[in-house]
């Protein structure tokens, strides 16, 4: 069935949150108002992307990195036109120009670069091809999404999204079972991180860092979309009275009465 | 005379007003208005604004009714309200329309905050074509594995009838585990 839909109502942000949780396989394809682009993950990590009519190659990158010069470039172009990137790389670490270190780095740093320009795209209908996996003479990385998840959050501006995001302050958070490795914080980041815990309320984690409504907000919802930590409701927080739920006090009886209730609607 | 009450939440046009028609013993009562605004009348032509209201009777003792909000944000003064002594609730999202996935979570964020009442989630249409899977929406949605999210029909009486059941299972589960 489909995944699909449009910019304006969903986010890149939301996307990749969603198929880091998922662990999704496969290619999201981006139309944007002038460009496309294909962004291809492996089990949730990021492993290709290619946007507009942008090569993408390794030969490309490594020269936009300064990692082989104008005429090496020009002479991989000339000769290598029927080399994979795959054939290209080892040809180049044999050769002792780049090592396999600066290949990925370099190709990690570019694929993270195309998903960050994807950031600023508003406008744009997007559809995710499962079966759609990266070309096979590319060379493939293994890139986690929360990092790149955390940053595109923080560029959310809009209080009024930010308040459908995270309607009430009075909620609590919880870190979900994913561990909290190699994630890149900020500092007011680690202030919220460093108070999370069911007990206490965003309200009160603001005010103990002497956030704003909007900043606690924004970090929050950064937390949410990367996966790290879920809104519960404050473990110490009075249950507000509510009188009415049941016509009756009694347990046995309340018991009694949805077990009737169930029994009605299964005969429906 | 005993009653109780469950409330169908959910964005503008998911479906909560079919919901609570069928399975309603009574002709929902419903509080529909002629949609204002140019975008939300290309979805539909009338919308509740303060409540649908029906009614299933269990028996001469005990009457369960559900009533449904009004979906669009700016009635949501009226959940509060509705939400006061409800048993749980239900929030219908449908699963052909992400742009409303959003509005969605908060309305349940909303909910949530209200009261520590069970809920379940109603994903509508999941017999179109372009509805998204479930898993999808689970993560879309933020919601955690232990939160119901039911494959849901809203013209379909049995599929209504499970979404209720998984409600209600969801309260008596509660009511047992001492919570």
């Amino acid at each position: 069935m489909a995944l699909r839909g449009n910019l304006r109502d969903f986010t890149i942000t939301q996307l990749l949150n969603l198929i880091n949780l998922a662990g999704k396989t496969g290619t999201l394809v981006v139309d944007g108002t002038s460009e496309q682009a294909y962004v291809s993950f492996r089990e949730g990590k990021l492993a290709y992307a290619r946007v507009g009519r942008e090569d993408g190659g390794l030969a490309s990158v490594l020269h936009k990195a300064n990692k082989i010069n104008a005429s090496q470039y020009r002479a991989i172009a000339d000769r290598a036109g029927q080399m994979t990137d795959k054939e290209l790389g080892l040809l180049l670490i044999n050769a002792g120009y780049v090592t396999q270190d600066d290949i990925l780095l370099n190709l990690q740093a570019y694929f993270t670069d195309v998903v960050r320009r994807l950031f600023t795209w508003v406008e744009g209908i997007f559809r995710f091809e499962n079966d759609m996996l990266p070309p096979d003479d590319r060379i493939n990385v293994r890139l986690d999404l929360e990092n790149i998840i955390i940053e595109g959050s923080r560029q959310l501006r809009e209080l009024e999204q930010l308040q459908d995001e995270i309607p009430s302050l009075d909620m609590a958070l919880k870190f979900t079972d994913r561990p909290l490795t190699n994630v890149n914080l900020s500092v007011d980041e680690w202030k919220v991180v460093k108070f999370v815990d069911p007990k206490n309320t965003m309200r009160q984690i603001a005010g103990t860092n002497k956030l704003t409504e909007i900043e606690v907000r924004r970090i929050v919802y950064g937390l949410l979309q990367a996966g790290l930590v879920e809104l519960v409701r404050p473990a110490n927080a009075p249950v507000p009275p509510n009188p009415k739920m049941f016509p009756t006090e009694n347990k046995e009886e309340q018991k009694t009465l949805i077990n009737k209730l169930i029994g009605r609607i299964r005969t429906m | 005379m005993q009653t109780v009450k469950m409330v169908v939440t959910g964005p503008f046009s998911a479906g909560k007003t079919q919901f609570i028609q069928s399975v309603s013993e009574i002709d929902v009562v419903a509080t529909e208005r002629r949609i204002s605004s140019d975008e939300e009348r290309t979805i539909k032509s009338s919308t509740t604004v303060a409540m649908d209201f029906g009614r299933i009777t269990v028996d001469e003792d005990l009457v369960l009714y559900l009533f449904g909000t009004p979906g669009q944000k700016r009635f949501d003064f009226m959940w509060e309200i509705l939400s006061e002594g409800m048993l749980g609730f239900i929030v219908m999202v449908d699963s052909t329309r992400p742009e409303t996935f959003r509005e969605a979570r908060s309305i349940l964020e909303t909910f949530r905050a209200y009261a520590p009442t069970p809920f379940v989630v109603a994903a509508n249409k999941q017999d179109m074509e372009d509805a998204w899977e479930l898993d999808d929406m689970r993560h879309a949605l933020r919601l955690d594995k232990n939160t119901k999210l039911l494959p849901c029909v809203a013209t379909d009486r049995s599929s209504v009838k499970t979404a209720l059941l998984e409600l209600l299972y969801s309260i008596l589960q509660e009511m047992e585990s001492g919570k």
